[in-house]
This record gives C-alpha cells, structure tokens and sequence, in this order.
C-alpha cells in the first residue's frame, strides 16, 4: 500500500514538472460552435508550421464568456458575438485588441422539404412540427434567428413549433438526426463535410433581416503573454486562415 | 417576472414518472426475486444499466429512436400522430427508463427480505398467488416500496443531461427546473438561476427530511431503529 501511494505521488510529481516546462507549448482555445469545422481545419494548418499543443474547446460564447469571467484557463476565446470580448475588455479581463474575425451568417436547413423554393416561407408549411433554434436566451445565432422570424412577422405563427438547442451545434444536431423537421443553423456548419454527408438542402437567410452575426478572438488575460498563444492570433489574421474561414461561409467585417 | 413553470412540470414529471414506474415496478421486482428463468440475470443487467451509463448515451439513443426517422418514431407518428421527440411524455418514457433501477432495487430487495415462511404458511393455509403478495408480501415491505417511489421521485427531479438531450427546451413542455436553471446561468440572469436553486434545495432538503422522518418513526416503530 505505501509503495502504491509512493509511487502516485512520484507519478504526480513528475507531470506536474512536466506540465511546467511544457506550458509554452500548449494553447487551450475556448470557441463558439459554429467554428467547430473552421477551426479544427485552421488548427490542423497550424500545426503544420507551428511546434506546440493546441487544444480546442467549444460551447456556446455565452458560457464560454461565464467561464473566463470566472477564471478558465483558456488562452484565447473566438466568440460568435462580438460583444463578450468586448465585456471581458471592460473587465480587464483580456490581453490583447478585439479581432473581428469574420461576419457569420444563418440558413434554413431541412433534410425533409427543400427550404430554398420558399425561402424563409417554408417554416410555415403545415408539414413541419418542429422547428429547431439555438436559445435565443444565449446563443447568439438563436438572438438572430429569433430576429429574422420577427422581421418576417411569423415567428407568433411558429412560436409553438419552436424546440431550443443548448447551442448551435445541437441545433444542428436536431435536424440532422431528423428529431426536428427543419431548423436554423450557421452557415458554417451547414458547409461542414460532416453536415453536407448528411443530405439536408439549405436557404440562406438575406442578411439585412436580423443584427449581423459580428464575431470576435481575443488573447484573454490567461493567454497573455504566452507566445504559442500570441503566434494563432497572427495565423488568424493571416490569408490561410481567412482562406479558410471565407470556404466556411465567413465574410469580412 | 421569475416563472414558476418550470417547477411545476418539474413537479409533473417526477409524479408521473413515479406513479408509471411504481406500476412497471412491483411486479417486474416480483419477477425478478422469484423467477427461477435464467433470463432474469440477463434483464437484471440490462434494467440496471443506467446506473453505470452517462446520461449522454440514454439521451442520445433516445433521440434516435424518438427521431420521426427511426423505425419506432415513423411507426408512432404515422399510426399514432404522435412524436416523443421534444414532448412531455417523451420526457416521461425517458424518466423511466433512466430511473427504473431506482425503483427497482430497492422493492426486488423487499421482496428478498419478507421471511420465507410467512410465503409459505400463506400459500399453506390455501391463499392464492395474488392474495399472498397483496396481503402478504407488500405490507411486510412498506419500507421498500417507499424508498423505491422516494428515489424515482428525487432522482427524476434531478434529472438533467438525458432532458437537455431530447426535451429541445420547450417552455411548459419540456424545460424543467434543472435545464431552466442551465440557461438563467448561461443568460446571466444570476439572481433568477439563484432564486431558482435555492427554492430546489430548500424543497429537496425538506423531501428528504420528511423521508428520513418517516422512516426513522412511522415506519419502524421499534425502539432499536433510530
């Protein structure tokens, strides 16, 4: 029994060393969902001409922002709605400028009826009884469906229809395991390989019907001074990674 | 403006969940204590399963096979007109499942415990099958029948991962108190989640006081039980 205990505690000791002298080499990002696809792709580039760990994390910004309010370790947030960096900003809570990396858009994606006949008019169709959007309560691309079904005076007509995801890759989720009939998700994931494998036809919502989808990375003050951290923010703004992000349906600020 | 809904079906679910596997339960446990099949290994495994499993593997099967394009979602909507999939009563058939060994190990264990002869002098004396457990058997395990029904009812209340996972956060429907906590916090309406949480573990605290209460003085008279 001592010798177990001996042992673990050596076990413990020696990668906790090696986590110290290893912490350069290593990022934890915190990003939104709907870069779940884009990022992974600008991760593995970098990696390409990059030493070092780069570890991805994703969930809705709303909690993701909660989590670095209240300490995560997260080297840099990507963020689907620009004002949580912007909220950190005034918290002190950031070590670098806001990068507005790109606009993010939604679509209509149904595996059931093909939404680009009638456009946002298909949401009404008596064939459909479940309507899957991300909380509107937290999840910026739920706010900006919410918005676009109000420009279009039907969201009191769908309203009952309506079943929230947690965020939008669970929204996701629910129309492509058919559970919702159709649903609004983020154009980047509706070109993700993993979305388009699954057969579903989409319709891009016109942009001047909701806010616009203005996204933001930033250096948290975690993150601050680490140069492994530092070197992803320069790769993001460089053309490979926008290259990327353009294939993904971004657009430039 | 603080809603109360989501505790009343929060308080819905657990009730319905309860009275559906109290039903499902006692006799299944009878089954499973005096069956001499050695099949009910095989079904005493597979009933315990969500004990061992993370939420996320109910709840993600459930989906599936809730989904309208599962064999077993096509065949209920097409006959039926009925989708389990972000309803309530999918909500209950989840509850179930995920709670079913809670009430079923404890009333298998009571059954176990009622001594062999009081069975058998009933059987004896030319009672039948029925009236040996109605009269019988039950009344010498009230204790495990009310554990059982205590436990579904805690445990369905607490239930969270398997809800988020097929409910779809419905208002009435399907966001119960756990799921409507999740979201005060992710909204950053603190001072509604904290409202929330603190009448659920004030209410969860009194439920189990009242169970222990119960158990230490009604049910177990004697004066060796406390």
């Amino acid at each position: 029994m001592r010798k177990m205990c001996i042992l673990l505690l050596t076990v413990f000791i020696f990668s906790n060393l090696s986590a110290q002298t290893g912490q350069e080499k290593k990022i934890v990002i915190a990003a939104a969902s709907d870069l779940k696809f884009a990022l992974d792709s600008i991760v593995a580039v970098f990696k390409n001409s990059h030493e070092g760990m780069v570890d991805v994390i994703y969930g809705s910004s709303g909690k993701l922002f909660e989590q670095i309010s209240n300490g995560a370790p997260f080297h840099l947030y990507f963020s689907a709605d620009i004002n949580y960096p912007k909220l950190l900003k005034e918290k002190g809570l950031v070590s670098s400028e806001i990068y507005p990396y790109g606009v993010g858009r939604i679509v209509i994606w149904s595996k059931k009826i093909d939404p680009q006949k009638d456009g946002i008019q298909t949401l009404l169709s008596p064939s459909i009884k479940k309507i899957a959007i991300a909380n509107p309560a937290h999840a910026p691309y739920g706010k900006r469906a919410e918005e676009s079904m109000n420009y279009y005076n039907i969201l009191s007509s769908v309203r009952e229809k309506l079943v929230l995801g947690e965020n939008i890759s669970q929204t996701a989720q629910f129309v492509t395991t058919g559970a919702a009939d159709i649903g609004i998700v983020a154009l980047s994931l509706a070109l993700s390989p993993n979305m388009k494998k699954e057969g579903g036809k989409y319709f891009i919502i016109p942009e001047n019907s909701h806010n616009p989808l203005e996204q933001g990375a930033v250096i948290t003050r975690f993150g601050g001074g680490n140069r492994l951290a530092e070197e992803f923010m320069n790769f993001i703004k460089g053309t490979t990674a926008n290259d990327i992000l353009t294939f993904y349906g971004f657009t430039r600020p | 403006m603080l809603d109360f809904e989501p505790f009343y079906l929060t308080l819905k679910l657990a009730f319905a969940t309860t009275a559906v596997l109290f039903i499902v339960g006692v006799p299944l446990s009878y089954w499973l204590a005096f069956s001499q099949s050695r099949f009910k290994v095989i079904l005493h495994a597979f009933i315990s399963l969500p004990l061992v499993l993370p939420p996320t593997v109910l709840g993600f099967y459930l989906l599936l096979a809730f989904s309208p394009e599962s064999i077993i979602g096509r065949f209920l909507e097409s006959l039926f007109d009925v989708r389990l999939v972000f309803s309530f009563t999918g909500l209950v058939i989840a509850s179930v499942i995920y709670s079913l060994p809670f009430m079923i190990q404890p009333i298998h264990s009571g059954f176990l415990s009622v001594p062999k002869n009081l069975i058998e002098a009933s059987y004896t004396l030319g009672k039948s099958k029925i009236t040996t457990i109605a009269r019988v058997l039950l009344p010498n395990m009230r204790n495990s029948l009310f554990t059982g029904c205590i436990l579904s009812f805690a445990h369905t209340i607490g239930e969270f991962g398997v809800v988020l996972m097929v409910g779809g956060n419905i208002p009435g429907e399907t966001r119960v108190i756990s799921v409507a906590i999740y979201g005060e916090v992710e909204a950053m309406n603190y001072h509604n989640a904290n409202v929330y949480a603190a009448i659920l573990l004030g209410f969860s605290f009194l439920v189990l006081v009242l169970v222990y209460a119960l158990n230490h003085n009604i049910f177990n008279p004697s004066p060796g039980s406390t």
